[in-house]
């Protein structure tokens, strides 16, 4: 009997414990970074202090029903008026006891995560779009300041400074097993920050309601060891090669035509700011907001029918014809 | 009747529902029969009625879109329907639920059984309250005809802007919602001013304000809640109309004004109206539970005293719904006390009805069903409530299926059940016949375990990440399983909901009968016939104790009410009014006819949203201008209605 | 029953506070009170998240609007003369000429504050302050015609004799209404051309 007891408490309060990472990628039971960390005891609490109450208020019901539940017709039970003045003080004040506690912790771990443990050497600035981040990172040198989009690389175990900031509807930007939400609003910068504890990729996506495409707006933070995140910045940096094929070379051509107005690749003439830049398109993971796995073949899917793929999303289907976009990709996929 | 009247010493009579002055009040209160007797009719009853039917056919359309939504859910990476479709249609699930079933049921009831549990011939504007059902009704209509136009509102009840601004959604939609809710507003505005006069004007002589059913309390303290609380969502939605149909700036960040500024109007409104749709819920489970416990509630004070505190609490915590909006933490630890206290009056009410049932005799009804579940549902849904409360706890789960599974449970579990208990108990007052009672707990059981399977797991979903109103989600993120789960239940809750309204269809034909008083209840509605006669009480009742009808079974029941013998307004259509506090007889008033200018004004003022809607304004002129002469007759003095001096003839 | 019923003779139909039309009336007044509160809340939350260059450059002045404030003021005066003039039992036919003065001067008010907004500079499309100032002002103007409308009304219904000493209930609801909406200018003319000289906004 105890046994069971023990296999059952555990399969109750496995998930809120751990909330393996792998099967739940976006788990807010699961922390990996200092602010979530610092949050998740709090609501451990808070959902195991609920699911105590609740059983506590269906026992008391179901025994009274137990108890002195009849079954017949109701004028045949005289009326009566018996007790239970007690419950109201008793248990207004267990309530008040308890909420109480709740509200000091909770003030705790407000102070807890208003700021990080130490000033963020690192500053990027995420910029909502319908439907895609971009983001900036930050540097009072501005040769070193470059763009990205949906996916972020930070160093492990440094906290990381957020400005956050609406560029047309509201969005919010979560990454649920490094720290909870901020809105990214037009008009206002807010600031947060978050800190990954271990190396991994950490799921997040807009959580606030910004139009069709909703659902299709995720993004990755690659919290890697201090080298490789330098290794990666470097790289970053670079600007796009000359490419090396005639046809690429065709093909570059024509995305500068066709694609400049929107999209950037530095170290060519196309800089349009609409769409997310491209310098390092090949670098990701994913695209189209994490939609999609980045592989030339979704690659030239995703180009020749956005409209098909992601719905109302601002890049139009395109005007050019099979062979042009067959070396426009092949221009796409050395942008490493 | 010639001279005026001032002054009346009114006759006393011994007078039941078969004497003849029962027989006169019956021809002076009688509605005429036929279409123009039915546009114009002010009985409450009749009202209450109509807002109970029309809600339930909202619940009905409501419901089918969430079924809709569920099965886009069912599986990952479903396409059965478009985007635009999904957005649509959980706008529509939201508004549909929050504004046109949750709060007019509610309205229902209350005008329904406003004037039976006050001993009182009407509400204190009779007219007046079918102009709040007929304004509701095309408000209502107006909303859906946005689906007519193709155009249904897409951007989530709560309608955040930029994303709701003309650039960002450039068609109809967003405008028929606007002009839709500053029309809606009105008859809740109004229908608010009827309840808050009706509570302080129209109580039976003695019934001071210690001896009101809970239900009042509940709907007063909401109704002035409203009061204050909808100009603030007609404002926001004014700005919002004018923002995106002539270019002012409210809402534009790039010239002065502020996104945020939505969130504050919209929130500051809608958080009280969380509670506007659960308090007189809590009031008819809170005045009928005892009905079948077979004692009194427990705690009437505490309970009166929690219901006012919440409302008021109500007021100061709408920023938490703003956690994550970037808001300093010092103004946020505020709110976030606020929102752990108002746990305190809420729960009040869960202690008093548990001790009710602790120390009563339960007879397990399906009323009672309903309401031991409303009462498990509601410490549910409180709960989860307390959690959003915290801000770091809140930072995580806002914006996730957990707070889906919060608003779930207190719209349907302590919103919903209620209403289904409460219709058990007052059917037969309403139809004369009861609800089958084996069908009814069949329904309950299904409700019960669909409803719970549906929405228990939800909370799961969320903590496990998934944002709310995305149209589609990728398998691997373990969401897969628990989004056919709630699948499932919501099929299962829905069937629910058919068989209860089967049992309605089959019991209003079949049901047997009631009689006056099937559940040996204590409050004045069950001292009549049932259904009751258009004037409900031949004599003008005297109340001397909480509760009339078991006061000689109770040892402080006290004695002496009087329900038989007294008072007989019956000079023309007339109530007594008394003062507020002590309920001493303060005039009699002279109650208007049936009147079908309500029903025109109603027809005017569709015709002048119309117009703003389609930008013709000539139209709008039109239906303002023709608005205006109906109020103006409506108004006009009457001598009937001695509302002007006479002139002796 | 004397317990509940301190006097026999009851008061029949619509007179004074015993009329459910007063209650009603205070119904109204408490949500339009609520709506100008949150009216001022936009204009007040707007100018906190501001420096002073979110004001126009011209103020808005007093030249117009303090004349225009005492008209209102004056306005209600004289509605509430008439109104007592009709209690104390005089003809109804000076109140209906009292209440056709207050109309008047609320005629009056409006002309002059569409003279002073035709002078702006700014208009509701160019900022959110000209947004503001346009809808709360405006809004408040609506008001002021509705309450034209009402004492035009009033007026008429005395001049038809329908009111004496003792109905005169309609008189007294309307009144109030007159005076509710002199007292919401108050408030408005102190935000828009007071505060913004005292260093707030």
């Amino acid at each position: 009997m105890r046994a069971r007891l023990v296999v059952l408490s555990a399969a109750l309060f496995e998930p809120l414990s751990s909330g393996r990472a792998d099967t739940f990628p976006m788990s807010t039971l699961h922390a990996s970074g200092l602010m979530a960390k610092r949050v998740l005891p709090l609501t451990q609490a808070l959902l195991i202090a609920s699911a105590i109450v609740v059983v506590i208020i269906t026992a008391l019901v179901l025994i009274a029903i137990l108890r002195r539940g009849q079954t017949g017709v109701v004028t045949d039970t005289p009326i009566e008026e018996v007790g239970g003045k007690g419950w109201i003080s008793v248990g207004v004040g267990l309530s008040t006891v308890a909420l109480t506690g709740f509200v000091v912790w909770t003030s705790m771990t407000m102070a807890e995560i208003a700021n990080p443990p130490s000033k963020p050497a690192l500053s990027i600035n995420v910029r909502g779009h319908q439907w895609w981040w971009e983001f900036v990172y930050e540097n009072d040198d501005p040769s070193k300041i470059f763009v990205t989009a949906n996916e972020i690389h930070i160093p492990v175990g440094q906290p990381v400074r957020f400005t956050l900031n609406g560029e047309d509807v509201i969005h919010t930007f979560w990454v649920p097993s490094l720290g909870g939400k901020t809105q990214l609003i037009p008009g206002q910068t807010n600031v947060t920050w978050l800190e990954a504890d271990r190396p991994g990729v950490y799921r997040g996506q807009c959580s606030q309601y910004c139009g069709q495409q909703h659902a299709h707006m995720i993004l990755s933070v690659f919290a890697d060891p201090p080298d490789a995140f330098e290794a990666w910045r470097a790289d970053q940096l670079r600007v796009a090669a000359q490419p090396a094929s005639a046809e690429a070379r065709i093909g570059e051509q024509r995305f500068i035509g066709s694609c400049s107005a929107c999209h950037t690749v530095r170290g060519t003439p196309a800089n349009g700011h609409v769409g997310p830049d491209l310098t390092h398109l090949i670098s990701r993971t994913t695209i189209a907001a994490g939609e999609l796995p980045n592989n030339p073949g979704f690659l030239a899917g995703w180009i020749a029918n956005p409209q098909g793929l992601k719905p109302g999303s601002l890049m139009p289907d395109p005007e050019v014809s099979g062979p042009e976009l067959a070396s426009i990709l092949s221009f796409l996929v050395t942008l490493k | 009747m010639t001279a005026a009247e001032y002054d009346r010493v009114p006759r006393v009579v011994g007078a039941d529902y078969e004497s003849p002055v029962a027989h006169s009040l019956e021809k002076i209160w009688a509605s005429k029969p036929g279409l123009l007797g039915w546009i114009s009719t002010v009985d409450h009853k009749e009202i209450g009625i109509r807002y109970i039917v029309t809600a339930f056919v909202f619940l009905i359309i409501g419901g089918l879109e969430a079924l809709m939504i569920r099965l886009q859910l069912a599986r990952p990476n479903q396409a059965l329907v478009t985007p635009e479709q999904y957005d649509e249609l959980f706008s529509m699930h939201a508004i549909t639920m929050i504004f046109l079933y949750a709060s007019p049921v509610l309205s229902g009831f209350s005008n329904y059984l406003f004037p039976l549990v006050l001993g009182s011939r009407d509400m204190a504007f009779p007219r007046l309250n079918a102009f709040s059902y007929w304004i509701y009704l095309a408000a209502g209509l107006f909303i859906y005809a946005s689906i007519l136009a193709g155009a249904a509102p897409n951007d989530g009840w709560y309608n955040y802007v930029p994303l709701a601004l003309r650039k960002y959604n450039p068609g109809p939609n967003i405008d028929f919602y606007a002009l839709g809710m500053i029309f809606l507003g009105i008859s809740t505005t109004v229908g608010a001013a009827n309840f808050v006069v009706t509570f302080l004007r129209m109580r039976a002589p003695g019934m001071s304000l210690n001896r009101v059913p809970i239900l009042s309390w509940g709907t007063v303290t909401v109704s002035i809640g409203n009061l204050l609380a909808v100009p603030s969502v007609s404002l926001a939605f004014f700005f919002l109309w004018t923002d995106r149909q002539f270019g002012t700036h409210f809402f534009r960040a790039n010239s002065g004004g502020h996104p945020l500024l939505w969130q504050h109007l919209f929130w500051m409104f809608a958080h009280p109206w969380v509670y506007v749709v659960v308090l007189p819920a809590m009031g008819l489970v809170s005045d009928s539970l005892p009905f079948f416990c077979r004692r009194p509630l427990v705690g009437y004070t505490a309970v009166v005293i929690g219901t006012v505190t919440t409302m008021a609490l109500g007021f100061g915590v709408w920023l938490h719904h703003m956690f994550a909006t970037g808001i300093p933490f010092l103004a946020l630890a505020f709110f976030s006390g606020a929102s752990f206290a108002i746990a305190i009056p809420s729960g009040i009410a869960v202690f008093a009805w548990v001790a009710t049932i602790w120390s009563g005799r339960p007879v397990l009804t399906s009323a009672f069903l309903y309401f031991a579940g409303f009462v498990v549902m509601f410490v549910i849904g409180g709960v989860s409530g307390v959690v959003t409360a915290s801000v770091p706890a809140d930072l995580q789960v806002t914006e996730t299926y957990f707070i889906v599974a919060h608003i779930h449970y207190v719209l349907i579990g302590i919103n919903l059940f209620a209403v289904l208990g409460a219709l058990h108990v007052w059917f037969p007052k309403m139809t004369g016949r009861l609800l089958d009672e084996t069908f009814g707990k069949w329904a309950f059981g299904v409700i019960f375990f669909g409803f719970n399977l549906a929405f228990l797991p939800m909370h799961w979903t969320g903590l496990i990440g998934m944002p709310r109103r995305i149209y589609t989600y990728p398998a691997g993120l373990g969401w897969e399983t628990p989004n056919m789960i709630t699948t499932a239940g919501a099929f299962v809750l829905a069937f629910g909901i058919l068989l209860f309204l089967i049992n309605v269809a089959l019991s209003l034909r079949n049901g047997r009968l009631a009689g006056p008083n099937p559940w040996d209840a204590p409050s004045l509605e069950w001292s009549m016939p049932s259904p009751p006669p258009p004037y409900n009480f031949p004599v003008v009742p005297r109340i001397a104790s909480r509760h009339p009808l078991w006061e000689s079974r109770l040892p402080e029941g006290g004695q002496g009410s009087e329900l038989r013998n007294g008072w007989v307004l019956d000079h023309g259509k007339e109530a007594l009014a008394t003062t507020s506090l002590d309920a001493v007889p303060d005039a009699i008033l002279k109650m208007p006819d049936d009147s079908p200018a309500p029903f025109i004004v109603t027809l005017a003022m569709s015709a002048g949203f119309a117009g703003l809607l389609m930008q013709a304004w000539w139209l709008a002129g039109i239906g303002a201008f023709a608005a205006v002469v109906g109020l103006l007759v409506w108004l006009w003095p009457e001598r009937e209605l001695e509302q002007r001096a006479g002139s002796p003839t | 029953m004397t317990d509940i019923a301190p006097r026999l003779d009851l008061p029949v139909g619509s007179i004074g506070r015993h009329a459910n039309g007063w209650w009603g009336m205070m119904m109204l007044l408490v949500t339009e009170g609520a709506l100008f509160v949150y009216l001022l809340f936009a204009y007040y939350y707007d100018a906190v998240q501001h420096s002073r260059d979110w004001l126009p450059d011209d103020l808005p002045g007093f030249k117009l609007s303090l004349p225009d404030t005492i008209i209102l003021i004056l306005s209600s005066v004289v509605v509430w003369r008439g109104e007592s003039l009709l209690k104390q039992g005089r003809s109804a036919g000076a109140t209906a000429i009292y209440l056709a003065v207050g109309a008047l001067m609320g005629v009056v008010f409006i002309a002059v504050q569409a003279l002073e907004w035709s002078g702006k500079k700014f208009t509701p499309f160019t900022s959110s302050y000209g947004s503001l100032y346009f809808t709360i002002t405006g809004f408040h103007m609506l008001h002021v015609a509705a309450g034209v409308f009402i004492l035009a009304t009033l007026s008429l219904w005395c001049a038809l004799g329908y009111f004496n000493r003792i109905r005169s209930a309609p008189v007294s609801i309307g009144a109030i209404y007159w005076h509710f909406v002199d007292a919401v200018w108050l408030v408005v003319f102190f935000t828009f051309y007071v505060t913004p000289r005292l260093g707030l906004g």
